[in-house]
C-alpha cells in the first residue's frame, strides 16, 4: 500500500477523505459524499458550468485548461449521444497523483463524473484507468456497483428521471493513450493514435458525440469545489489557478510523496520543508517540476509559486505535478538518454519528427553517455529536437523534445565533459540504461 | 516454443451468439472469462470497445494472446483477425508469447532510476539467474524492464504481475522471490491433489 504523508502546510481538500475508508459508499456519505451532485441535480446545467467558471479550476492532466470553459463547449443540442471521458491514464514519469485517488477516494471520482455528465447534457460516462492499475481498477468497479445499488447511478439517479451510467475501462499498457483523443480511439477498441484536431472532442468526440475528457484529478475535485463554493475555492489558488493541486514530489528528497498545496505554492519550499530537502545531506543538481516532459530548473530557478503561469513564466510547465529532484551525483546525460528512451518506446509512430526524432535523440544520447560522442552530436541533439517542437499531430513529439531541450541548453558543459572518449563522471548503469 | 493450442474450425458456422458459451462450443475462454465478455458487450454502445479489456482479461487466464484466444476473441466481437492483432500490437501489456508464472516487472524511469531502480533490476538478475526479458527453467518467473508503472513517489517500485512491490531495496529481493516461490508451489500441490 503506497505510503501516505502528511505536512502543515498542506490544504486537504482533494485528499481530505483519503485514508479514512471513503473507498466504502457508507463511509463516504458519512463523509458528505453525493450532496455536491444531488445539488447539481437540482440546480441545472448552466450553474454548474458557472460555478465551475467561478472556481478557476484548471486541468490537472497538465495543460491547464479552465474546466468550465471546457464543459461550456459542448452543444447543448446534439443528434448524437454526448460523453464524459475521465482519463486516468496516468503514465508521465513522475506522476502518481491519480493512483491514490483511485485507492482512497473513488466515489470522488464517480460523483464528478457524474456532475460533469448533468453539466454537458450525458448519460453514459467512462472512467478509463491504466491497465497497469488492476486493483485500482477493480476498487473502481465496486465503487461504481455501490453507486449503482444506491441510486446514484443508473435510469433514475437520486429517484428524479434523469439518466447516467458509469463505466470502468481498462487501458493494456500505452502512455500515448493518455492523450485526449488517442484515448477515445483506445475506447473504441482501436489502437491509441491521436486523431486530428479539429473537429475538438466537445464537438466531435468519442464515437462521433460530443465529448468532455477530464483528468481524474480534475472530475475528483469537482464536488468539492460545488461542496465549498466556487468562490471559496478560488481563493486557496494563486491569481487565475483555482484551488489546490495533488503534488507528487520524488527523486532524491527526504520525504517523497504526494502533497496537496495551495496552487502557487512555492518550489524551493516545496522541496525543502515539504519534502525535507535533498536526502543523504547531498546538494541538489535539477529540478523536473511537472513530470518527464517539462524542461528541467536549475537550483537558482526554483524560486517560484508553483501554477501555471508563475512556472510557464520561469520557461518550463507545471505539467502534471510531478517534482522529480535531482541531487548533484547524478549524471544528467543518462538522465536525458533515460526521459528520451521512454518517449522513444511510447512514441506511436504516426508523426515521422516524433517517431524519427526520438528514435535518433536516443541514439545519440546512447552513444554520447558510452562516451563516442562527438562535439558536433551536441548541437545535432538541439538541432533534431527543435525541429520536432509543434510539428507532431499531438503533444508527444513536444513532450520528448521540450526536455531534451533544456538538458542540452542548461547542461551543455556536462554533455560536454562527456567528449573524447571520457567516460560518464557518475557512470552507473551505462550499458542498461536502454529499455 | 508456445504451447499447441487448438485453433478453432474456420468454416464452423458462426456460433450462436455472443453468450454461447457451452461445453458444447468451441470457446476456450473459461466460464468466468465468458461471463464478463458477455456482460462487457452489453454495456458499451458499440461492441468492439470491448475488445482491449476482453484481450488483457484473456491474457490474465491464458498467459498470452495464443492464435486461439485472438480468433475467438474476432469471432465474439465480429472483426477479422488481422484487426485483433493490429489493435493488440499497440499494447505494451498484451503479448504473444507466453512469460513466467509470475512477471517480474522493474520500472526503471527517471523517479525510480535515481532511488535506485537499476541496482535493483541488476539484482533479480542474479537471483533468478536470468537477464532482461528472460524466463526461468521451471517457468515460475520472468523478468523485464518497464516504463513507469505510477508509483514514483513510493519508489523504487516493481510490478509482479498486477501486485505493487514500493519502496525497495536489493536486500529485500530475495524474500520477494521467495514469496512467490511458495505460492507456485503451493499451487502446484494443489492440482496434483
Amino acid at each position: 500500500m503506497p505510503r501516505l504523508v502528511s505536512h502543515p502546510d498542506e490544504v486537504k481538500i482533494v485528499t481530505r477523505r483519503f485514508g479514512q475508508g471513503a473507498a466504502k459508499i457508507d463511509r463516504y456519505l458519512e463523509l458528505g459524499g453525493y450532496a455536491a451532485a444531488k445539488k447539481c441535480l437540482d440546480q441545472g446545467p448552466d450553474w454548474i458550468i458557472e460555478e465551475m467558471k467561478a472556481s478557476n479550476l484548471r486541468g490537472r492532466g497538465g495543460a491547464g485548461f479552465p474546466t468550465g470553459l471546457k464543459w461550456s463547449f459542448v452543444p447543448k443540442k446534439s443528434a448524437k449521444p454526448k460523453y464524459v471521458l475521465v482519463n486516468g491514464d496516468e503514465s508521465e514519469p513522475g506522476t502518481c497523483k491519480d493512483h491514490l485517488i483511485f485507492l482512497h477516494d473513488p466515489h470522488a471520482v464517480i460523483e464528478g463524473t457524474l456532475i460533469a455528465g448533468l453539466a454537458i447534457g450525458a448519460k453514459l460516462g467512462f472512467i478509463y484507468l491504466r491497465g497497469e492499475y488492476r486493483y485500482l481498477i477493480e476498487i473502481m468497479e465496486r465503487a461504481v456497483a455501490e453507486a449503482y445499488e444506491r441510486g446514484f447511478l443508473g435510469k433514475n439517479i437520486f429517484g428524479s428521471d434523469t439518466e447516467f451510467q458509469v463505466i470502468v475501462q481498462t487501458g493494456a499498457g500505452a502512455y500515448e493513450v493518455g492523450e485526449e483523443s488517442a484515448l477515445m480511439e483506445s475506447l473504441e477498441g482501436k489502437r491509441g493514435v491521436p486523431r486530428i484536431k479539429p473537429p475538438f472532442p466537445a464537438v466531435v468526440g468519442l464515437y462521433g458525440g460530443p465529448t468532455v475528457i477530464n483528468n481524474a484529478e480534475t472530475i475528483a475535485t469537482v464536488p468539492h469545489v460545488i461542496s465549498m463554493g466556487a468562490a471559496a475555492y478560488a481563493a486557496v489558488g494563486s491569481p487565475k489557478n483555482g484551488g489546490t493541486r495533488l503534488f507528487g514530489i520524488s527523486g532524491h528528497v527526504e520525504r517523497p510523496g504526494v502533497y496537496e498545496l495551495p496552487m502557487g505554492y512555492n518550489l524551493k519550499k516545496m522541496i525543502y520543508d515539504v519534502a525535507g530537502g535533498v536526502r543523504g545531506g547531498r546538494r541538489l543538481k535539477a529540478v523536473v517540476p511537472g513530470g518527464s516532459s517539462t524542461p528541467v530548473l536549475l537550483p537558482e530557478e526554483i524560486d517560484i509559486g508553483m501554477d501555471f503561469d508563475q512556472v510557464g513564466k520561469a520557461g518550463s510547465m507545471l505539467g502534471s505535478g510531478g517534482v522529480v529532484v535531482i541531487d548533484d551525483q547524478t549524471c544528467i546525460v543518462e538522465f536525458a538518454l533515460r526521459t528520451i528512451s521512454f518517449y522513444q518506446h511510447e512514441s506511436c509512430g504516426w508523426c515521422i519528427p516524433c517517431r524519427e526524432g526520438t528514435d535518433w535523440l536516443k541514439k545519440s544520447l546512447t552513444r554520447f553517455h558510452a562516451g563516442f560522442g562527438e562535439a558536433k552530436d551536441i548541437d545535432n541533439i538541439q538541432y533534431l529536437a527543435e525541429n520536432m517542437l509543434g510539428r507532431t499531430f499531438c503533444p508527444l513529439g513536444d513532450a520528448a523534445a521540450m526536455p531534451t531541450l533544456g538538458f542540452v541548453k542548461k547542461f551543455r558543459k556536462e554533455f560536454e565533459d562527456h567528449l573524447n572518449g571520457k567516460p560518464c563522471a557518475f557512470a552507473k548503469h551505462m550499458d542498461l540504461a536502454v529499455v | 516454443m508456445s504451447p499447441k493450442t487448438t485453433s478453432p474450425d474456420k468454416t464452423s458456422p458462426p456460433k450462436a451468439g455472443p453468450s454461447a458459451t457451452g461445453p458444447e462450443t468451441m470457446t476456450i475462454f473459461s466460464p468466468r472469462v465468458a461471463a464478463r465478455f458477455d456482460a462487457l458487450v452489453q454495456k458499451y454502445p458499440v461492441r468492439r470497445s470491448a475488445l482491449v479489456p476482453m484481450l488483457l482479461y484473456a491474457q490474465d487466464e491464458i498467459g498470452y494472446l495464443s492464435d486461439a484466444v485472438i480468433a475467438e476473441v474476432a469471432e465474439r466481437i465480429g472483426i477479422t483477425e488481422l484487426d485483433v492483432r493490429n489493435v493488440a500490437s499497440y499494447y505494451s501489456m498484451l503479448r504473444f508469447k507466453p512469460v513466467g508464472k509470475y512477471n517480474v516487472q522493474v520500472c526503471t524511469n527517471i523517479s525510480c532510476m535515481l532511488t535506485g531502480a537499476y541496482e535493483l533490476y541488476e539484482r533479480f538478475q542474479q537471483e533468478l539467474g536470468i537477464g532482461p526479458k528472460g524466463v526461468t527453467s521451471d517457468g515460475v518467473f520472468s523478468l523485464e524492464e518497464v516504463e513507469c508503472i505510477g508509483a514514483c513517489c513510493w519508489g523504487p517500485a516493481i510490478q509482479v504481475n498486477y501486485d505493487f512491490h514500493d519502496e525497495l531495496k536489493p536486500e529485500l529481493v530475495a524474500g520477494i522471490l521467495d514469496g512467490y516461490r511458495g505460492k507456485a508451489h503451493a499451487d502446484a500441490e494443489a492440482s496434483h491433489a
